[in-house]
C-alpha cells in the first residue's frame, strides 16, 4: 500500500524513461552538430597540412600583429568596461533618480543596435568627413582606420555585458548591507571594497569573461572602423576573413582555432569559478547546525 | 546619552511621513516607538540614525545639534529589520567590521579586536558560531549577531528596527526577555520600533505611540494602558468594542444601558462613543427588563482559561461601516458554570468604558 503510494508520487513528478532519453538524445545530437562538429572542423582544417604549416601561419607577421592588436584591444576595452559597468550598475541598482529607466535602456542600446551601425557612428563622428574630422586632422590625431577607433568600437559593443550581469544581482541584494556598513563607520570606499565588491564577485567575473570573449571576437563594428590595413589595423576576426577570402584556408583556420581556443578557455574559467563557489557553499553546509556541546542549559543565563 | 527631537517633518513625495514630531529621550532609557505600519516610526528611527535627513527640524544628541552629522560619525548602533549581516563574512568578521574600518589611528590591534569580538559573542551567547556564515544561522541567531555587531563600536545609542518582526512567536518571546536583561546590564540608550503592542508594553520603559506621522501619546506602559489619550491609542493597545450613544450630564446613554462618564459632566446631549475592552463586559442570560444590550451569542471560543464570546446585538443601530459584532471575554470557568449555548439571547453591560465625545461637525 505504502509502496504503491510512493510509486504514484514518483510517476507524477518525472517523465517516462523513453521521453527522458529522447529529449536528452535530441539535445546531444544538436550540440554535436552545431557545437562540437564545427569546432572539430576548425581544428582539422587548421592542422590539415601538419603542425609546421599551422605554426607558420601563426608566426607570419601579419597574423602575429593581428593577434597582438586583438589582445591590446581587449586589454584596454575590458578594464574600461569593468569600471563603467560597475559604476552604471551601482547607480542603477542602489539609487532612485529621475531618468533611471532611460539610463537602463541606454545601457542596452549596444545590444539592440547592429554592430555595423555602431562602427558607422564612429566613422560619422571621427572620420575625415565626420563632425570632428577636420579638427582631428589639424591636430594629427587618427581615430578611424587606426587602433583608437577599433578600441572605441569594441568598448561600445561590449559595454552592456558587465552592467547587465551586475544590475539584477545588485538589485536583488538591495542596499541594507551598505547602510549597515555606513552606520558602523565605513567610508564610501571601504563600503564598496569590503561589502559591495565581495557580494558581486562571481557576477563580475562572469561579466568580465563574457565581455572579454566578445571584445576579442567582435567583427562587425571593428570591420567598419578598421580600414583593413594588414599588419596594422587588423584584429584576429578580420584577419581570418581576409585569409579566407584569399583561399588560404589553413592559415585562416589556424587563426580561427585560436579564437575557438579562447572560447574554450573562457568556458573552462567559468566552470572553475562556478565549481569553486559551489564547493565553498557545500563545505559550509556540512557544519553542524546546533551547538556541539551539551551545555545547552548553560546558555540560558547571560554571560557577563 | 539623551536625545532631543525637535519639530521634525519628513515628506516622501506627497506622503507626509512625519509631521512636527517632538520627543525627548532620556539617557539610558529603553524606548519603544509603537504604531501601525506607515505611521512613520521607522522613518523617525532612521532620521535619528542619520540614514534619512529630516525636511525641517533638528536632532540633538546630549544637547548638541546632530542633524547634519553624517551617519558614519554619529556613533549609533543600528539593527536592521532583516539584520543586513554581511553575507560573505563569517560571524566573527561581521562583528569585527566596525572595528576594522576605523581610521588607522583609532583602530585597535588585531589581538584587541579578537578579544573584543569574542567578548561580544559571549555576551550574545553565540561564541561557538564565530566561524559560521550568516546563511547558516537561524533567525534568532542572526538577530543576536546583528546586535553584537552594532554593539562592537560602543555606540551611544542603540536603534533597533522591528527587532523581533521576522522571528517566530516562541523565539520572539525569548529574545524579548533577553533584550530587556541586556539593556539592564549595558544601560545604553535604546530605541526600538515595533507594531506589536504586547512587545512594546512588555519590554520598554516608555512607549511612544505614533499614528499618521504624529506622536499620539508617550508614557510608561502602565500609563498608556490605563489612560489612553486618544481613541487611536485605546484601539491600538488592545481589542475594543465600539458603542455609539449620547453623552448627557455625566452619563453616556447607549440603548438599554447608561455608563458614568464623570469627565464629560458638562456634556449636553452630545454625540459620543465608548470604547470597551472585551474583558470589561459583563454577560448575563436575558431576562425581561434587564439593563444592558440585548444580543445573541453567535459563537463561543473556549480555548484555555478565557472564553471569547462573539455576540450580535438584536437591535443593530450602529452607523454603517461599523462591525456590529460585540466581543466579550469571560473566564472559561464562569462560562461553563453559566452554561451558555450558541444562539442564546444574552445581555451585555459594560463595567468600564472610555468615553470620547464626537468631534462637533459644526
Amino acid at each position: 500500500m505504502n509502496q504503491n503510494n510512493i510509486r504514484t508520487a514518483q510517476r507524477g513528478t518525472t517523465e517516462a524513461p523513453w521521453v527522458r532519453y529522447a529529449l536528452t538524445g535530441i539535445a546531444l545530437v544538436f550540440m554535436f552538430l552545431f557545437l562540437v562538429l564545427p569546432l572539430a572542423a576548425v581544428a582539422t582544417e587548421a592542422l590539415r597540412k601538419g603542425w609546421d604549416a599551422y605554426a607558420e601561419a601563426l608566426r607570419e607577421p601579419d597574423a602575429w600583429s593581428a593577434i597582438r592588436l586583438t589582445f591590446i584591444t581587449a586589454l584596454v576595452a575590458v578594464p574600461l568596461n569593468l569600471v563603467f559597468g560597475v559604476a552604471a550598475a551601482w547607480c542603477i541598482a542602489k539609487y532612485e533618480f529621475k531618468g533611471k529607466s532611460f539610463l537602463t535602456t541606454l545601457i542596452d542600446l549596444p545590444f539592440s543596435v547592429s554592430p555595423v551601425v555602431a562602427g558607422l557612428i564612429y566613422v560619422l563622428v571621427f572620420g575625415a568627413q565626420g563632425w570632428f574630422g577636420p579638427w582631428l586632422a589639424e591636430h594629427d590625431i587618427k581615430i578611424v582606420f587606426a587602433v583608437p577607433g577599433i578600441i572605441l568600437a569594441t568598448i561600445f559593443v561590449t559595454f552592456p555585458f558587465i552592467a547587465r550581469e551586475l544590475i539584477p544581482l545588485m538589485q536583488a541584494q538591495g542596499n541594507d548591507e551598505e547602510q549597515a556598513a555606513q552606520v558602523l563607520g565605513a567610508t564610501g570606499w571601504q563600503t564598496f571594497w569590503y561589502v559591495t565588491l565581495p557580494n558581486i564577485k562571481w557576477g563580475l567575473i562572469y561579466g568580465v569573461i563574457l565581455c572579454n570573449a566578445r571584445a576579442m571576437g567582435e567583427f562587425g563594428a571593428v570591420s567598419v572602423v578598421s580600414g583593413h590595413i594588414r599588419g596594422q589595423t587588423n584584429t584576429m576576426p578580420l584577419h581570418v576573413e581576409i585569409l579566407y577570402n584569399e583561399y588560404q584556408s589553413v592559415a585562416a583556420f589556424a587563426v580561427a582555432s585560436l579564437l575557438a581556443l579562447l572560447a574554450l578557455v573562457t568556458l573552462a574559467i567559468k566552470s572553475v569559478a562556478e565549481w569553486r563557489m559551489e564547493s565553498e557553499l557545500k563545505a559550509l553546509a556540512e557544519l553542524p547546525p546546533e551547538r556541539p556541546t551539551p551545555a545547552r542549559g548553560a546558555t540560558a543565563g547571560i554571560a557577563n | 546619552m539623551s536625545i532631543e527631537i525637535r519639530n521634525v517633518n519628513k515628506h516622501f513625495g506627497t506622503f507626509q511621513a512625519l509631521s512636527d514630531v517632538n520627543l525627548d529621550i532620556a539617557s539610558g532609557e529603553l524606548l519603544a516607538l509603537l504604531g501601525p505600519s506607515g505611521c512613520g516610526k521607522t522613518t523617525l528611527l532612521r532620521i535619528i540614525a542619520g540614514l534619512e535627513t529630516p525636511d525641517t527640524g533638528s536632532i540633538h544628541f546630549s544637547g548638541e545639534d546632530t542633524t547634519d552629522v553624517h551617519v558614519r560619525e554619529r556613533n549609533v548602533g543600528f539593527v536592521f529589520q532583516h539584520y543586513a549581516l554581511f553575507r560573505h563574512m563569517s560571524v566573527f568578521e561581521n562583528v569585527a567590521f566596525g572595528l576594522r574600518v576605523k581610521p588607522r589611528g583609532q583602530r585597535p590591534s588585531d589581538a584587541q579586536i579578537k578579544q573584543k569580538v569574542t567578548d561580544l559573542l559571549k555576551l550574545v551567547q553565540l561564541d561557538w558560531l564565530a566561524d559560521r556564515y550568516p546563511s547558516q544561522l537561524s533567525g534568532g541567531q542572526r538577530q543576536r549577531i546583528a546586535l553584537a555587531r552594532a554593539l562592537a563600536v560602543e555606540p551611544q545609542v542603540l536603534l533597533l528596527d522591528e527587532p523581533f518582526g521576522a522571528l517566530d512567536a516562541k523565539v520572539r518571546k525569548e529574545l524579548r526577555r533577553w533584550l530587556r536583561r541586556l539593556h539592564d546590564e549595558l544601560h545604553v540608550t535604546s530605541i526600538f520600533v515595533t507594531h506589536d503592542q504586547e512587545e512594546a508594553l512588555e519590554v520598554a520603559d516608555r512607549v511612544v505611540l505614533m499614528n499618521k506621522g504624529v506622536v499620539e501619546q508617550s508614557g510608561s506602559p502602565q500609563d498608556v494602558w490605563d489612560h489612553p489619550a486618544s481613541p487611536f491609542v485605546y484601539g491600538f493597545l488592545g481589542d475594543v468594542n465600539l458603542f455609539h450613544g449620547r453623552a448627557h450630564e455625566g452619563l453616556l446613554h447607549l440603548d438599554g444601558v447608561a455608563i458614568h462618564t464623570p469627565e464629560h459632566a458638562d456634556a449636553q446631549n452630545a454625540q459620543a462613543f465608548a470604547y470597551v475592552r472585551p474583558h470589561d463586559l459583563d454577560v448575563q442570560r436575558y431576562t425581561p427588563g434587564a439593563s444592558g444590550i440585548v444580543a445573541t451569542l453567535s459563537r463561543a471560543i473556549v480555548v484555555g482559561p478565557i472564553a471569547r464570546l462573539e455576540l450580535l446585538p438584536v437591535e443593530n443601530n450602529q452607523p454603517a461601516g461599523h462591525d456590529p459584532l460585540i466581543e466579550a471575554q469571560i473566564p472559561a470557568q464562569q462560562f461553563r458554570e453559566l452554561g451558555f449555548k450558541e444562539g442564546e439571547t444574552l445581555v451585555v453591560s459594560p463595567r468600564k468604558a472610555r468615553v470620547f465625545l464626537q468631534p462637533q461637525a459644526s
